[in-house]
């Protein structure tokens, strides 16, 4: 009987020596995106895959897991399980995550074929054609789970549509449309390393964790089941940094640019995900900051010091990120405060019983500068006049978020950051000098930027109004405003077999929005 | 430094310029010290519309609901354009005050701090 | 010390049971966190299972790519092979 190979032995048979050399065209031609990043490559068969999955091993445990999470998105609908979620206010983050997550889903799922297709080394192929069919695994389950939801509350009947349009899901759009206008070694850099190695834990595990607590098994069960490919996902970005620079020297400088600016770039995205975390979640099990700590701080800390024997530092401006652990979530909530009438989510102030939560876990600054804030609005909206923003917000160049950062890194939290470059004659605005770096270096990238507050004022999106842009971008009327006195508010009551809340007649929107 | 391309020159479009706004030049306007409004807003206004018009009519239509702006004395007003101390000539155009196509005006109400003096 | 710190979240789960106690058993230093639907091993500078004893927890041969199905995340340089699963940062 022939001896059993072990893992190692059987993994090198299965995925080395498929390539071939070409003979009709040249390689450079073949495989025309590999050169003109600057990378140099000189032996592809260096590359170390970490995981030593063969394609046998994966199909079957990729089937194995859709499986499971098919069977209870199925149980899930047969018992109405959504009536067991803590509150329906939970259903917000499911909004924003089938809007603004599930779309770069499925843009990764194009993207990392094309990396498939443009890698001359087998590892690398291999690895990236595994990582392209997860991703639109990913989007599938996300939308086949999420799609149960949309049978009951607004605001998930389109988001593909959204993502194109919607001020707010230009935000993830720009970040991925910026690597995906890279070169593949700037793509792969950005979204496995910058994005996955370095922060995807803070979206998927304390979210998830968050959703378990809130009751929602069936996000629970996609989220973690999307997170196991992740876990493959993280270490395929730690091997390309590593093989990236034992390959050349000269790849040091450009890999550490491209991780600087997506590392901030990512971090600028996930304030979203800041916002959901402390804001949305009717019960948390962690706060934005306390989840920073733990996967930013100590795990990417823990990391560089790993990478620093090849020469590699810290991103930069993490410190920057960091002091903003204190601020950002609040920072990005008062943003939608001021602009729920033009979202497809609902929001509201936070609760007394919240707010406590929110000055324990931010005993520096949520007492301080935000409940402040918090208790202005609340005094505003019981005198009947509860502020909406009537304006269009600056938007910054790169982030294209709202430019409500502020100067925390210079002692003024309550100074809003503003920064600002020339190019060819024209002046572009940026948020903090991480996206005022990432333009100055390529500013013929980022003139380009479609920003959705200029779009409008040129009149691109539809029409001069506020109901003609939410038009435009397929909203109905009663998927924004506050979550108190809206359709959801009152459907989950209805639901639950409990009077309509008192606040249900209440505007959700701006009188004067037509 | 250049964008690396597989070849020519990086496409550049510049999705703003100013003949993209029908005659209109856009115009950033932020209320410092009063974070609750977010962010400065963006508006697109006619070059020669007078300065005045900014705070007599542009300003309210969004920053009227805040409980301070009832109470701005604008002969007290501390002005920046594009980060430079100014004062502005109420009677004279956008264009004459030097406000350009994007230009940012900061504008500090110093014995308004915003809400209980927290910078809201 | 933090600097060296590796770990492995799992999915609070049957099937993942094996794995976890597993880690608990072979790394008597591992502190597990337990979050709802997770579960959080943390260790410093390494952390291994080998497939004898998560057979001998699950009751049957387990393959340890198994681990595929209920890994969240992890943190560490990755070393596998039939019989042992480690990750490690020194």
């Amino acid at each position: 009987m022939a001896k059993k190979l072990n893992m190692r032995k059987r993994y090198e048979l299965l995925t080395r020596g498929l390539g071939w050399e070409p003979t009709y065209q040249p390689k450079e031609k073949v495989f025309a995106q590999e050169a003109y990043e600057g990378i140099k490559i000189t032996d592809w068969s260096k590359w170390e895959d970490p995981f030593r999955l063969t394609a046998d091993a994966y199909w079957k445990y990729q089937a194995e897991k859709d499986k499971k999470l098919y069977a209870v998105m199925d149980s899930f609908a047969q018992n109405n399980a959504h009536l067991n979620l803590a509150d329906a206010s939970y259903v917000n983050a499911l909004k924003l995550f089938i809007q603004g997550v599930s779309p770069l889903e499925y843009a990764a799922h194009r993207n990392f074929a094309r990396l498939a297709r443009q890698f001359s080394g087998e590892g690398a192929q291999i690895a990236c054609q595994m990582q392209s069919i997860d991703e639109l695994r990913h989007a599938q389950t996300q939308i086949h789970t999420i799609s149960h939801y949309n049978k009951h509350f607004h605001g998930m009947h389109d988001p593909f549509h959204m993502f194109d349009r919607v001020w707010y899901l230009s935000v993830p759009k720009s970040y991925f449309d910026d690597a995906s206008a890279a070169g593949p070694f700037e793509f792969i850099t950005s979204v496995s390393f910058s994005f996955e190695y370095l922060l995807t834990n803070l979206l998927f595990v304390p979210f998830m964790s968050g959703a378990a607590y809130n009751g929602d098994m069936a996000t629970v069960t996609f989220g973690f089941s999307a997170q196991s490919d992740e876990s493959r996902h993280m270490t395929l970005g730690l091997e390309i940094i590593k093989f990236l620079l034992e390959q050349h020297e000269d790849n040091l400088p450009i890999v550490q640019g491209w991780i600087d600016k997506h590392f901030w770039r990512a971090y600028r995205l996930l304030g979203l995900v800041a916002m959901m975390q402390d804001y949305f979640l009717p019960e948390s099990p962690m706060s934005w900051k306390e989840g920073w700590q733990i996967y930013f701080v100590e795990n990417a800390g823990a990391l560089f010091n790993d990478l620093a024997r090849y020469g590699l530092r810290m991103p930069k401006y993490h410190e920057i990120a960091t002091a903003e652990a204190d601020h950002i979530s609040h920072q990005v909530f008062g943003i939608f405060y001021n602009y729920i009438h033009a979202a497809a989510f609902n929001l509201g102030l936070p609760s007394e019983a919240k707010m406590n939560w929110l000055s324990e876990k931010y005993p520096d600054t949520f007492d301080k500068y935000y409940r402040p804030r918090m208790e202005m609005w609340a005094e505003m909206a019981k005198e009947g006049k509860r502020f909406f923003n009537m304006g269009l917000p600056q938007l910054c160049q790169v982030c294209q978020i709202p430019m409500g950062f502020t100067e925390i890194a210079k002692g003024e939290p309550m100074q809003v950051a503003y920064r600002v470059s020339e190019f060819r004659g024209d002046k572009f605005h940026t948020c903090s000098d991480g996206c005022k770096d990432i333009f100055d270096h390529e500013p013929e990238k980022y003139v380009n930027a479609w920003l959705p507050v200029h779009q409008i004022f040129q009149g691109n999106c539809g029409g001069a109004t506020v109901p003609d842009v939410l038009a435009w971008y397929h909203f109905h009327p009663e998927d924004g405003g506050d979550y108190a006195g809206s359709a959801d508010e009152a459907r989950w009551k209805a639901m639950k077999g409990t009077a309509a809340s008192s606040t249900a007649a209440a505007k959700t929107a701006p009188a004067d929005a037509a | 430094m250049a964008v690396n391309c597989i070849q020519g020159d990086y496409p550049s479009i510049n999705m703003d310029s100013v003949d993209r706004f029908h005659g209109n030049q856009l115009v950033y306007v932020g209320w410092d010290n009063h974070t609750s409004i977010s962010t400065a807003n963006a508006y697109p206004l006619p070059p020669d519309m007078p300065f005045g018009a900014l705070t007599e009519a542009v300003l309210p239509s969004v920053l009227a609901p805040h409980p301070d702006f009832a109470l701005i004395d604008w002969g007290k007003v501390q002005w920046l354009l594009d980060g430079q101390t100014f004062t502005p000539d109420m009677s004279k155009s956008l264009r004459e005050n030097g406000v350009g196509h994007k230009s940012l005006i900061r504008f500090k109400t110093p014995e308004l701090t915003g809400y209980k003096g927290t910078g809201n | 010390m933090s600097e060296h710190k590796v770990f492995m979240i799992f999915q609070n789960t049957a099937d993942a049971q094996p794995f976890i106690s597993a880690f608990a058993q072979e790394n008597s230093a591992a502190t597990l966190d337990y979050q709802p639907g997770m579960v959080r091993i943390e260790g410093l500078g390494e952390l291994g299972i080998t497939q004898a004893v998560v057979s001998e927890l699950a009751g049957r041969e387990v393959n340890l790519q198994e681990l595929h199905l209920t890994l969240i995340s992890l943190s560490g340089n990755i070393d596998e092979d039939d019989d042992y699963f480690r990750i490690t940062r020194h």
